[in-house]
């Protein structure tokens, strides 16, 4: 019999019962909620007269409303000043108060993007399902646990059940092997990934990252890759357990203490893919073949080496593919054939729950050390992934730098990477942001994303335009 | 949840790839706290000329006249045509919300973003998928006769055209079943309750380090 993929044991571990139809009924270790996606759900409970089957298993954070200029936030709830995205963050609150579940508040400082939080408290663990509503729960895969994003309406399933109605998905490997170049980053590899299997490429299927240049890198970096698994169409992103994740596990507040963590230990040792373990697809890209990654369109699939030219749509056989491309053209006010370094850029955004962690911000800090922002910029924000990550920034100096250079330094939250606060793009400008989706009016009315690494961000505020970091 | 046994409806085409969520209802209505209301503000970016705010009154907002769903002869469309990935991005379920409050009843497209599939049927709204090809056809026919309908039986699994040929689609049996009865799946699966609470003390005892920690 052949070996079992990392997925495959996940999987097994969690089925409550198989059912006749195919479909089984998987038990949920962890869900994290936050304010955007939950109010429907408390709301159905209530009027189901249900009550959350397990509370522990629920961790809950504001984060997609939450404003990030300092005198806002200092003021608590009423400083918000959009009274739509104040009555979203206080529901959380009173839901969270009525039903018992435990809530890191906008004025915590352990307070930020869930998947930031999840993973920094140690409410990620590996061997775990995770579940949240938002496509993003990818990230938590990094653990080598099976996390993916839900609806509301399974939110709600999971809060009064434990449990989600699945069918099993396929197996896909993307091995990245050899060793990456000076300055290319996870962002970089996964939109690289992206590029080639394009935006639905992973439809149906839990994706694993393996290969040499994986097991190297930082849990930071393996989170960014998981988190955008569900930008080339994959609910599931994961990466085997090693050395690196137990490291980073190890002391966190919610991780497994002295007495059960070589119990902990023994057990995810086994949560990696077995040598004769058989995906349905493998995808092999060389690390070496990767460079810094800019996207020009309207779909992360729409990428292309800063020193690549924008992609002209004459050259496109397929005329879905050939009339996607005008469109995107059209919207980002770009034209086939020109430089991407080139584009002049009008804002810089470094954060989100892709790139918003302490490697980010030290990689962003790095480049910017001593220089200026670009006198052609409107604005260049820093918004740290949690209270606690601002913390740790702000104890080895970077908000100085990145102040001391023209950038802005705000409070933690989702911020301009789906503008639901105040932060936002104004019609028709480009802005190079370290998030996860540059669909049209995603960061703001009108507004043009390209996405990049932090340190291609923030060499990008330095000059204006795209620019290989390591030409800086 | 509506029960879904029978539609006959005007077919409305949405001819390009990769609709995504942010298209389908733009961040500024995820503030709302409510299920319902979304319709006004489906396709905003598109369907309008001007940004949408949340709780305002769209009556008097500038029509983009070119989209589609803006046509006099879509009016009231209740099936979508579509092509390939459609729903991809976030998972938001304000975006089958906002299909079902506009109208829809049914999507058919070559293929959907998953987390989107499965929202969909939790909504009452059918997302069907049908081959390239066959998709391809319907668009042309859609295109070419003002007013064109399309019925669709879920008992039986067809589509049927206006000159009566039938089209076969499969839909996941579960999901069928609960679509036609309009089952609410939490009920159903809490009578699983007894198993629920067998694995969860396993697990308990295997795993102590996942109990109790976050309170």
């Amino acid at each position: 019999m052949a070996g079992k993929t990392l997925y495959d044991k996940l999987w097994d571990s969690h089925v409550v019962k198989e059912r006749e139809d195919g479909t089984a009924l998987i038990y949920i270790d962890r869900q994290l909620l936050h304010e955007v996606t939950s109010p429907q759900a408390f709301e159905g409970l209530r009027l189901a007269s249900r009550q959350p089957w397990r509370l522990d298993a629920n961790l809950a954070t504001p984060d997609h409303n939450v404003p990030t200029t300092k005198t806002e936030r200092d003021v608590g709830i009423e400083g918000i000043v959009d009274p739509v995205s104040k009555i979203q963050v206080k529901t959380l609150d009173d839901n969270c108060d009525e039903f018992g579940i435990v809530e890191f508040k906008m004025q915590d400082k352990r307070q930020g993007i869930v998947h930031v939080v999840g993973p920094e408290q140690g409410a990620t663990l590996p061997g775990m399902t995770i579940v949240c509503g938002d496509s993003h729960t990818a990230t938590h895969g990094a653990f080598a646990a099976l996390a993916h994003g839900v609806g509301t309406s399974e939110v709600e399933h999971v809060m009064a059940t434990q449990c989600l109605i699945q069918r099993k998905m396929k197996n896909l490997l993307i091995k990245v092997d050899g060793e990456l170049g000076a300055g290319i980053t996870g962002k970089d590899v996964v939109l690289h990934v992206i590029g080639i299997i394009g935006t639905a490429g992973g439809n149906g299927c839990a994706m694993e990252f393996g290969g040499s240049a994986i097991r190297s890198m930082s849990m930071e970096g393996r989170m960014t890759m998981c988190n955008m698994a569900i930008e080339a169409g994959a609910r599931v992103g994961m990466v085997a357990f090693d050395e690196n994740t137990a490291e980073y596990v190890k002391g966190r507040p919610y991780a497994p203490k002295s007495d059960q963590w070589d119990q902990a230990v023994e057990y995810w040792n086994t949560l990696v893919s077995d040598e004769d373990a058989v995906f349905d697809k493998v995808v092999e890209v060389n690390a070496a073949d990767i460079k810094p990654q800019v996207t020009w369109g309207t779909s992360p699939e729409m990428v292309v080496s800063v020193d690549s030219l924008v992609p002209k749509a004459e050259d496109e056989s397929d005329p879905v593919k050939r009339s996607a491309i005008e469109r995107a053209l059209e919207y980002m006010g770009l034209e086939g054939g020109q430089k991407i370094t080139d584009i002049q850029l009008d804002r810089v955004f470094i954060g989100s729950c892709t790139n918003s962690r302490i490697e980010d911000l030290r990689a962003a800090a790095a480049i910017v050390e001593g220089k200026q922002v670009a006198s052609s910029l409107k604005q260049a924000l820093v918004v740290p992934g949690s209270g606690l990550v601002k913390e740790q920034a702000e104890e080895e100096g970077l908000d100085k730098i990145f102040t001391a250079a023209g950038l802005e330094w705000r409070e933690p939250g989702c911020s301009m990477c789906l503008a639901m606060n105040a932060d936002k793009l104004g019609n028709g400008e480009h802005c190079a942001s370290t998030s996860n989706r540059n669909f049209e009016g995603r960061q703001g009315y009108g507004g043009r994303t390209h996405l990049v690494s932090p340190a291609m961000a923030a060499a990008a505020a330095i000059t204006g335009h795209f620019i290989d970091v390591n030409t800086l | 949840m509506n029960k879904f046994i029978l539609h006959t409806g005007i077919a409305a085409p949405m001819d390009r790839a990769n609709i995504d969520t942010d298209m389908i209802i733009p961040k500024q209505f995820l503030k709302s706290i409510k299920r319902s209301g979304f319709g006004p503000n489906l396709f905003d970016e598109l369907r309008y000329l001007d940004e949408g705010q949340p709780d305002a009154d769209n009556s008097g907002r500038p029509l983009n006249t070119e989209f589609v769903l803006n046509q006099s002869r879509y009016e009231g469309a209740s099936v979508l045509l579509a092509r390939e990935n459609f729903g991809c991005g976030s998972s938001r379920e304000h975006a089958p919300w906002a299909l079902e409050d506009y109208g829809f009843r049914v999507i058919i497209a070559p293929s959907y973003a998953d987390i989107f599939f499965n929202n969909s049927f939790k909504n009452g709204l059918l997302p069907i998928v049908l081959d390239e090809v066959v998709v391809d056809q319907l668009f042309t026919e859609v295109f070419a006769s003002e007013g064109y309908q399309l019925t669709i039986e879920l008992e039986s699994q067809k589509i049927i055209k206006p000159c009566g040929e039938e089209i076969d689609f499969d839909v996941d049996p579960f999901r069928k079943h609960c679509l036609i009865n309009g089952l609410d799946d939490i009920g159903l699966t809490l009578q699983d309750a007894d198993d629920i609470r067998n694995y969860e003390e396993k697990r308990r005892a295997s795993q102590p380090w996942l109990f109790d920690v976050v309170k």
